[in-house]
């Protein structure tokens, strides 16, 4: 029985233990990671390099959902709002949902999947095979050569594809409500144009996907770099970061709303 | 494999249009078209009550948004409501006995604070401070008051 009960407290103990060795490892490389960026941004031929495969390669899945949570929006909304007789404002929920919440949330977890997961396979798969190993030999330094360009990518990318999103979020909202269900068309815009704030909504919004952006690559530039050399281990640390970013882009997400909106 | 160039060249294309999307948030989406935040000037405005009004909230005269609430707290001395708006330059000459009211906007919606017509032409004076003001409604009041009324009109009749 007490055996039992002490076997649990070093099950914790471990677990505890190894969380925040991993946490400091993560730190500890994204220090690295920064130190390196000078290096990486006189290199900027690698980072657009990166930026295409990271960002551009994003844009169909990004656009394509935003046009349909942007046109979902525009049903729902449109459904409770002609309750109260206040379907203009169809223009203001679907803006400020899209701008402060959706766009940059939505847009990141898509990221987490679709560019996240491939980071952390290519990486992992490359300290596998042990090219990074074989880099050092050579004296180029994998941070500058592998990992900072895709971390800039990253930060490059995720902005410009939330902001997308948002944008074609809006047009699909406009589609369905202006163009299927009749809303008044100056309505929509005016509204919406006296109720979204550049600064308030617009420039926050941004600033999380940035932070956004910055979690994810940091996640997972750093799972592949600390992956288990072992295709077992590179499919772990693939799945290690589209949970672990979809839960740090969510938990992020209450933090900076909590802070930029109360 | 595509070649650099076309890969560089596509990234651009992806840059532009992230940017134009930024842009028509801002333009488009925003209020970043109509009046700033920034350029005007500032009129005070004591009240006894503002109710539900916030700060960003539009001034209105005769139905115009011709400024915004830029800032409200308490006098020290008076322990009124100030309220601080910031005015277009494009109304410089507001007559000087202008009245200011907060009025709510729409059923459920917020309070915005409207301004009354003034009789006397414009001064060329800036305003710095509206003297004449009357205080938000609040419905709760109304509905008691009512009540009240009521009661003492009912107790006339017995």
């Amino acid at each position: 029985m007490i055996g039992g009960f002490v076997e649990f407290l070093r099950f914790l103990g471990r677990f505890g233990l190894g969380f925040f060795e991993r946490l400091g490892r993560a730190h500890l490389f994204l220090l690295s990671l920064l130190v390196c960026l000078p290096a990486v941004v006189r290199r900027w031929r690698l980072v657009v390099l990166q930026i295409y495969s990271v960002g551009f390669l994003s844009l169909i899945i990004i656009v394509v959902s935003g046009l349909f949570v942007g046109m979902v929006l525009g049903l729902q909304g449109y459904n409770t709002l002609v309750d109260f007789g206040a379907e203009e404002s169809l223009g203001v929920l679907v803006a400020l949902s899209l701008v402060r919440e959706l766009g940059p949330v939505v847009s990141a977890l898509l990221f987490a999947g679709r560019a996240g997961s491939a980071l952390t396979a290519e990486i992992g798969l490359m300290k596998a095979t042990e090219q990074l190993s074989a880099m050092e030999m050579m004296a180029v330094d994998p941070f500058k050569r592998v990992i900072g360009p895709r971390f800039m990518a990253g930060f490059i990318s995720m902005p410009l594809l939330a902001a997308m999103f948002s944008a074609v979020g809006v047009m699909g909202g406009y589609f369905v409500g202006v163009g299927l269900l009749g809303v008044d068309d100056g309505a929509f815009w005016s509204q919406m144009q006296s109720a979204v704030e550049l600064r308030e909504d617009i420039l926050n919004g941004v600033i999380k996907s940035i932070v956004f952006g910055i979690a994810v690559t940091w996640i997972a530039v750093f799972e592949g770099y600390d992956t288990v050399p072992t295709s077992e281990g590179i499919s772990r640390a693939t799945t290690r970061t589209v949970v672990n970013s979809s839960l740090a882009i969510l938990g992020l997400d209450f933090i900076l709303t909590a802070l930029m909106f109360n | 494999m595509l070649q650099t160039k076309t890969i560089e060249i596509i990234v651009g294309i992806f840059v532009l249009l992230g940017l134009a999307a930024l842009l028509m948030l801002s333009m488009k989406v925003s209020n970043l078209s109509t009046l700033g935040d920034t350029d005007g000037y500032r009129i005070e405005a004591e009240f006894l009550n503002i109710g539900g009004l916030k700060t960003r909230s539009p001034v209105k005269m005769a139905g115009v948004v011709i400024g915004r609430v830029a800032d409200i707290y308490i006098d020290s001395d008076t322990y009124n409501a100030v309220v601080v708006m910031n005015i277009s330059n494009d109304y410089k000459n507001i007559p000087q006995d202008t009245s200011a009211s907060i009025l709510t906007a729409g059923l459920l919606g917020s309070n915005i604070s409207a301004w009354g017509r003034a009789v006397r032409k414009p001064s060329l004076m800036k305003v710095i401070e509206i003297m004449i003001t009357s205080d938000a409604v609040v419905l709760e009041q109304i509905i008691g008051q009512f009540m009240y009324n009521q009661a003492a009109s009912d107790d006339e009749e017995w």
